[in-house]
């Protein structure tokens, strides 16, 4: 494989997680919150864009998935605010919870494959895969390029980003509006927004139903380019979306919420891309979410050490 | 400018309990429109409680609020906040310092902001800029700073103008001057003086200052356990002193004066 083809498969993966990344950033960094739903939404934004593409509708199945994705996250958000459970508890009983939800979406099992029953030209019923955006823009591309061998990753990539940057461009706005900014000011200063007159409870709900769509978009996007699933698949995600926003954070600080919000994606991408490589040295894929949590530590201890390093230097140099 | 009438305020906290703490007992007050009131008393005597049921910080036991004509007794505390502007203590609290000023002045101003698609836009901005360049403060030139970079003087000077932004009935400050520092607390307190008056706000504000407490305002109010302990205006009100309030204090409380702050304030001054 070549270095090219290497990044464009890490692409297509990272232009995947995006929305999730976008999803985490708002929960931590705009709300200021550890929401542990998240684990539980991506995997419901899979089954519910899994039902509805083998229903024959894959475009209405993003949509559906993250509906789905909001949907938790409104559990999660009257958990916290209505019941005044802890947060982070309030996540985990909600991603709990949805293990059984998800399970009951695919029909009472573990996997369903993208496909449905259909008539093949001897009249004989055989499994046909299920028409998915994917391959629908393959095809619009080859049809417009005339290009009959155009590389599968490359309109994935194609496509993902096109969404992605749909997605962010409306974030970015939205985030600037009147009730976009009541969600920023909530994980700022929750008590100001009160005596605002603005109902914070509201703003937070809305928060977390956002940010957890998001995050169920990218389940439904990764469920039509991949067509399977696994009930188990969103464990984890949590820290890969915290370690994506980080290493955002890492080349572009932490300014306005847009430069934040630019900072996840490329942070998503960047994450993937060293991911392929280390896949390229043999790293075998069961290490992926050791190398995600290490990540995490390393990047969260950095201004420790800065610290660290930094007071050393002042002690020596008034010592010398 | 709004009446505000509290009748029969009753709150226990921790009720049937060995902590048990009456906190408000049977407190009734009528402030005319316009009123600016002084609330003093010593630590625990209510003061804060006062404050936190009128914002409706939590659920009275009994009693009634009406604020210009709307019994506000069952609004959720950000349902009052439509009318009340407040400012505490700690400069931290009314303001959100990962915010640009701009931004935070928008987000108070929402309350009676007309109708627009982003909450920072041109024609609120120009309002901002006024406001900001008549604190004096150089803020206006700094309208896209973050809040948090501001030192506590003039985050405090901020706050009152975010307090006071949306024509609020009522404005409560709760020592809003204590943490800043002698020059600054005067600067911020001449402001207070200066927008109640502007504005017609009908306005309480806790001090420990007791000088400050006879200086500002039309009518002064001294809070024991839960009570109004004392209520002075008008002539008699000119003619008090310090000292003999201090002196009236003690023959109406009728128990030690354990406070070490009006204490402290008193041989400062005395």
């Amino acid at each position: 494989m070549t270095i090219m083809n290497l990044l464009i498969s890490a692409l297509s993966q990272g232009m995947i997680y995006v929305p999730m990344a976008l999803g985490v950033f708002i929960a931590f960094r705009v709300l200021n919150m550890p929401d542990l739903t998240i684990d539980g939404s991506f995997v419901v934004g899979m089954c519910v864009c899994a039902v509805v593409t083998i229903a024959g509708h894959p475009g209405l199945a993003l949509l559906c998935g993250a509906l789905a994705g909001a949907l938790a996250g409104l559990c999660t958000g009257i958990l916290q605010t209505k019941l005044r459970i802890n947060p982070i508890l309030s996540g985990i009983l909600t991603m709990t919870g949805l293990y059984t939800i998800n399970f009951m979406v695919l029909g009472g099992q573990s996997n369903l494959y993208l496909q449905k029953t259909a008539l093949n030209s001897a009249g004989v019923e055989t499994q046909v895969a299920c028409d998915t955006l994917y391959k629908s823009f393959r095809a619009f591309l080859v049809d417009v390029t005339g290009n009959k061998r155009l590389d599968a990753n490359l309109s994935a990539v194609l496509l993902t980003g096109i969404i992605v940057i749909a997605v962010l461009a409306v974030l970015a706005v939205f985030f600037y509006t009147r009730p976009g900014m009541a969600i920023r000011a909530t994980g700022d200063n929750e008590e100001m927004v009160r005596s605002s007159s603005i109902n914070a409870d509201r703003a937070r709900v809305t928060g977390i139903m956002l940010s957890n769509a998001l995050v169920a978009l990218s389940g439904a996007l990764l469920r039509q380019q991949q067509r399977y699933d696994e009930l188990n698949f969103g464990s984890g995600m949590l820290v890969v979306g915290l370690a994506s926003v980080i290493i955002g954070q890492v080349f572009f600080g932490k300014r306005s919420v847009t430069l934040g919000l630019i900072s996840a994606m490329f942070g998503s991408l960047i994450y993937r891309v060293i991911l392929q490589f280390a896949y390229k040295i043999d790293m075998p894929s069961y290490a992926v979410k050791l190398l995600s949590a290490v990540i995490v530590v390393i990047a969260l201890t950095l201004p420790l050490i800065r610290r660290l390093i930094r007071d050393r230097r002042a002690e020596k140099e008034e010592t010398a | 400018m709004s009446e505000l009438i509290l009748t029969g305020l009753k709150k226990t906290f921790e009720k049937g309990t060995p902590n048990a703490k009456l906190a408000l007992d049977d407190l009734s007050l009528k402030a005319a429109p316009g009123d600016f009131i002084t609330v003093l008393g010593s630590n625990g005597a209510g003061k804060s409680t006062l404050f936190n049921a009128i914002l409706g910080k939590f659920r009275l036991d009994r009693g009634k609020i009406i604020l210009g004509g709307t019994d506000i007794t069952r609004q959720k505390d950000y349902q009052r906040a439509l009318n009340i502007g407040c400012l505490f203590q700690d400069p931290m609290r009314g303001t959100a310092p990962h915010m640009t000023i701009e931004e935070n002045l928008a987000l108070a101003y929402t309350r009676k902001a007309s109708r627009s698609f982003f909450a920072v836009n041109r024609r609120d901005s120009a309002y901002f800029r006024e406001l900001l360049s008549s604190l004096k403060l150089g803020l206006e030139d700094r309208m896209g700073t973050q809040m948090g970079l501001l030192s506590g003087g003039q985050r405090q000077a901020a706050a009152l103008l975010m307090a006071t932004i949306a024509e609020p009935r009522l404005l409560l400050l709760d020592e809003h001057t204590a943490a800043l520092d002698p020059g600054t607390a005067e600067k911020v307190l001449a402001l207070t003086r200066q927008l109640v008056e502007k504005k017609h706000l009908t306005c309480l504000m806790i001090t420990h200052n007791m000088q400050a407490a006879l200086q500002m305002g039309n009518r002064t109010i001294v809070m024991d356990r839960g009570k109004i302990a004392l209520d002075i205006s008008g002539e008699a009100r000119q003619k008090l002193s310090v000292a003999d309030l201090l002196q009236r204090f003690h023959a109406m409380s009728g128990h030690d004066l354990d406070d070490d702050r009006i204490l402290l304030s008193q041989s400062k001054q005395g």
